[in-house]
């Protein structure tokens, strides 16, 4: 049954694309047009309320930070998730798409970030998962083969069909994801983060095979955060922003400054009531600092940062720029090369004493951007994430054997107390409290014990109003007495009311460094998209 | 020892290894697909129970058979539940399928029978007899080929002979077809698998159904074609040797053969020599049944080349966040 399934629904698409092909000029109907979707996770609204048009022989560029609903919002498109409202319209058609093959049969194809295909099977068997023309293999690999060389010849995509994907590289495999998408007729090609992982060579030979692809008459739909190739490469461009689409411009008509504005947003300005920062000595020295993921893609490019006592490095900057893998290398859950020097002692960042537990004896204390995944257990209650990384201390322990659970309880209600977390019940599991509370309980083990260095990431990120005041609050107190703060936060607001001094990081180098009466959030935002040092 | 002996050992490798060999490929068709079933054991012994009480009282090998799959299948789908529909703890569902069979079998058996948790002894077409292959016969006198012919070739019941052609078949189906690729693809990254537009869910009831029809099988086999009937905890840990045997093959069918006929070999010596006098030490009947799992352990270890589970095994596919 499923046989017949695929040959006519091959039969079907090797008819319809030339008749798609006719209609793609930019008149017309539009390729794809999305009305009123949206999405929620849970009680996370990743998409609001999204309409968007885009025209047929065109590339359309969707920007927005990390998490602003981007890739769900294209996941929709592809069946992958379903949307909770909203219409979906293919060529002037409304289209259910209740599951990939829907999409595939409307003639989209989708590169996703993470390449979704089977590591230890050969390039041909990728291309055919899912598009076989029958019951036995043989046929289909061997029209693959034959399709494949045409499409390498006609595209510059040139892979070997019998290599294993384990053994390509980055950018190999996503020409594979790409070819994939060709083989299956698709002449609606849809991106996500496509240059995240390749090197600058790899993506200027990406972009002329979308031109190429554009010129064909296909509709390409590129998912970024990066502002250059929007400017380069795309004909329309949207953005958005926390699950909103906040507007849809003709590129030819806007700037890199504009779209940073758009995407970043502005946000009513916190009052923090601070005092001129007092620096003394020198606690945190980085010097080149390199880190490299897993991938092998370089994500700090040679970092240096100095930060004295008693002052708040602030490091603005889009998210996805290396923010994160600065904390990690500090926090002691990353390794990297390049020296980093606390109080003028020189850490370890080679992975055999950097931990997040040798970094904390340090006095190096961390509040991670992840609250979720690093900063707490959420099955756990209240007073044991209030000891977590210090659970090794002596205060915490009864005797050898056995922890003072009943006084780290005591002390966990009197933290609970002075951090305001409400309800200051410490048997309580960290996931029944709010998202602000939980941050709350973070910041109380952290800042109560009076670390040198204190990592923020987000401090923030999903907290409500009264909460963000309290943190900020706590921080500034934090700094008064002495400590020197390493801020990281997308929110630019957030940067210029707590920062002493604002450091910008773009593609995994410090772009500059600026006094916040000294900058406006316009240059701040250049400096952001990588355009003005 | 002579020849004659060494015909009878394999002979006995060969019986004694195809519950194994079932076992392994159903255990094959399940991990491959992502989903890990340590409850091969239970699936056997269910299968066993079924065909072994069915075949006694209708008299049918064919209707013990029918019946036995159909109990390993509806344990199977038990599984399936557990792990693809409420993205249950595989291990855990495995290990429930095991006590749900054991107690199962025991206590239906005892109040259907009344013969202390056995099923009655079976006899003539309740079983299935060996089958003389043409001319076994004739060259059984002929020295080594016809030994061979006459000992070890021929006179099997007829699920030894399933049991063989299922190796080449499970691999052509799996290397060979589309159902096969899918199978693959879905226990490496089952997302792949949805974004080309297959549905996840469906290809793992599919390779569990399989499953279950395969350790059914390997269960009617030992009760209809090693035994004379079901006898309580007949599988004796067959089901965990299968699926270090799955181990040792490296999820691979052809492998699979070698080295569930190594297993068997290995009790078939076992049976014949309790202990073995090695002159300096004399190794117990236990050290020879421990031999299965020692060399798993061996191999999990790396030392024979790696052992690499399909990528996806053990884990629910959950597509939403």
């Amino acid at each position: 049954m499923q046989a017949d399934q695929n040959t006519t629904k091959a039969g079907r698409q090797a008819t319809a694309a030339p008749a798609a092909k006719s209609v793609a000029t930019p008149t017309g109907a539009p390729a794809i047009e999305l009305k009123g979707i949206s999405k929620a996770f849970g009680t996370v609204q990743a998409n609001k309320d999204i309409s968007i048009r885009v025209m047929p022989g065109t590339i359309h560029g969707i920007i927005g930070e990390n998490g602003a609903g981007k890739s769900t919002l294209m996941s929709i498109l592809y069946g992958f998730y379903k949307a909770d409202a909203g219409e979906i319209w293919i060529k002037g058609k409304h289209t259910q798409i209740p599951d990939s093959q829907a999409a595939i049969s409307a003639g989209i194809g989708m590169v996703f970030q993470h390449f979704k295909l089977v590591q230890n099977f050969t390039v041909l068997e990728n291309i055919i998962l899912g598009a076989e023309d029958g019951a036995l293999l043989r046929p289909s690999l061997n029209k693959a083969r034959r399709e494949l060389k045409r499409l390498a010849e006609e595209y510059e995509l040139n892979v070997d069909p019998d290599e294993k994907i384990e053994e390509l590289s980055v950018g190999h495999q996503q020409r594979v994801e790409i070819l994939k998408a060709l083989y299956r007729q698709a002449d609606i090609l849809i991106l996500d983060e496509p240059t995240g992982v390749l090197t600058p060579d790899e993506a200027d030979h990406l972009f002329r095979i979308l031109n190429h692809l554009k010129d064909e008459g296909k509709t390409i739909i590129l998912i970024t955060h990066k502002l250059r190739e929007i400017m380069e490469t795309t004909d329309t461009v949207s953005v958005m922003r926390r699950g909103e689409m906040t507007a849809t411009v003709s590129t030819s008509e806007t700037s890199p400054e504009h779209l940073a504005e758009l995407m970043v947003g502005r946000k009513v300005l916190l009052n923090v009531a601070k005092t001129k920062a007092n620096p003394g000595r020198t606690v945190l020295e980085i010097e080149n600092l390199k880190v490299r993921d897993e991938d092998g893609v370089e994500r700090l490019r040679g970092i240096n940062l100095q930060i004295r006592a008693g002052e708040i490095l602030g490091i603005a900057g889009v998210s996805g720029n290396g923010q994160s893998e600065l904390l990690e290398v500090l926090g002691g859950f990353a390794n990297g090369t390049g020296t980093i020097r606390l109080n003028g002692e020189e850490l370890d960042l080679t992975g055999k004493h950097s931990d997040g537990q040798s970094r904390r004896a340090k006095g190096i204390a961390h509040v991670p951007e992840d609250r979720h995944h690093l900063g707490l257990i959420l099955d756990f209650a209240a007073w044991e994430n209030m000891v977590f990384g210090y659970h090794s201390d002596p205060a915490y322990q009864k005797n050898r054997l056995v922890m003072d659970n009943a006084g780290i309880t005591a002390h966990t209600q009197e933290a609970m107390n002075r951090f305001d977390v409400r309800p200051p019940i410490p048997t309580l599991p960290a996931k029944s409290f709010s998202g602000g509370n939980q941050q709350k309980i973070v910041l109380a083990r952290e800042i109560e014990r009076n670390p040198d260095l204190l990592l923020v990431g987000q401090p923030t990120r999903g907290v409500d109003i009264g909460a963000i005041e309290f943190i900020h609050k706590r921080i500034v107190e934090l700094r008064d007495q002495g400590a020197a703060i390493l801020l990281v936060s997308v929110e630019l607001d957030e940067i210029r009311a707590l920062s002493d001094r604002i450091a910008v990081m773009f593609d995994g180098q410090i772009m500059g460094e600026r006094a916040p009466e000294d900058t406006d959030e316009k240059e701040l935002g250049l400096m952001m998209a990588g355009v003005v040092k | 020892m002579d020849f004659a002996t060494i015909v009878e050992l394999l002979d006995s490798a060969v019986r004694l290894g195809t519950p194994l060999l079932l076992a392994c490929l159903a255990g094959l068709f399940s991990e491959r697909a992502g989903i890990f079933d340590i409850g091969l054991e239970g699936k056997m012994l269910m299968a066993a129970f079924f065909s072994g009480a069915v075949a006694a009282v209708t008299g049918s090998a064919w209707l013990g058979l029918m019946a036995g799959v159909g109990g390993a299948l509806s344990l199977s789908l038990v599984h399936g539940m557990a792990s693809i529909t409420f993205r249950g703890n595989q291990l855990i569902s495995g290990v429930a399928v095991n006590f749900l069979a054991s107690g199962f079998t025991v206590l239906i058996a005892q109040s259907w029978f009344h013969q202390g948790g056995r099923t009655p002894q079976l006899s003539g077409s309740g079983r299935f007899e060996p089958i003389t292959l043409p001319g076994a016969e004739a060259v059984k006198d002929v020295p080594v080929i016809g030994q061979l012919y006459d000992n070890l070739l021929s006179g099997h019941s007829i699920l030894v002979y399933v049991a063989f052609a299922m190796v080449p078949l499970t691999w052509w189906v799996l290397f060979r077809t589309r159902f096969g690729l899918r199978l693959r693809a879905v226990g490496e990254n089952p997302e792949s698998v949805d974004t080309a537009g297959i549905s996840v869910v469906r290809l793992r009831y599919t390779a569990v159904a399989i499953t279950g029809v395969l350790s059914g099988l390997a269960g009617t086999y030992l009760a209809t074609g090693l035994a004379a009937g079901f006898v309580k905890e007949m599988t004796a840990g067959r089901g965990y040797i299968a699926l270090a045997a799955l181990i040792f093959a490296k999820w691979r069918p052809v492998p699979a053969l070698g080295a569930t006929m190594l297993f068997g070999l290995l009790e078939a010596i076992s049976n014949r020599y309790p202990n073995i006098d090695l002159g300096v030490v004399n190794l117990p009947i236990q050290f020879m049944q421990a031999v299965p799992y020692i060399l798993t352990v061996i191999i999990l270890a790396g030392f024979i080349g790696k052992a690499i589970p399909p990528r996806a095994g053990g884990q629910p596919y959950v597509k939403e966040r």
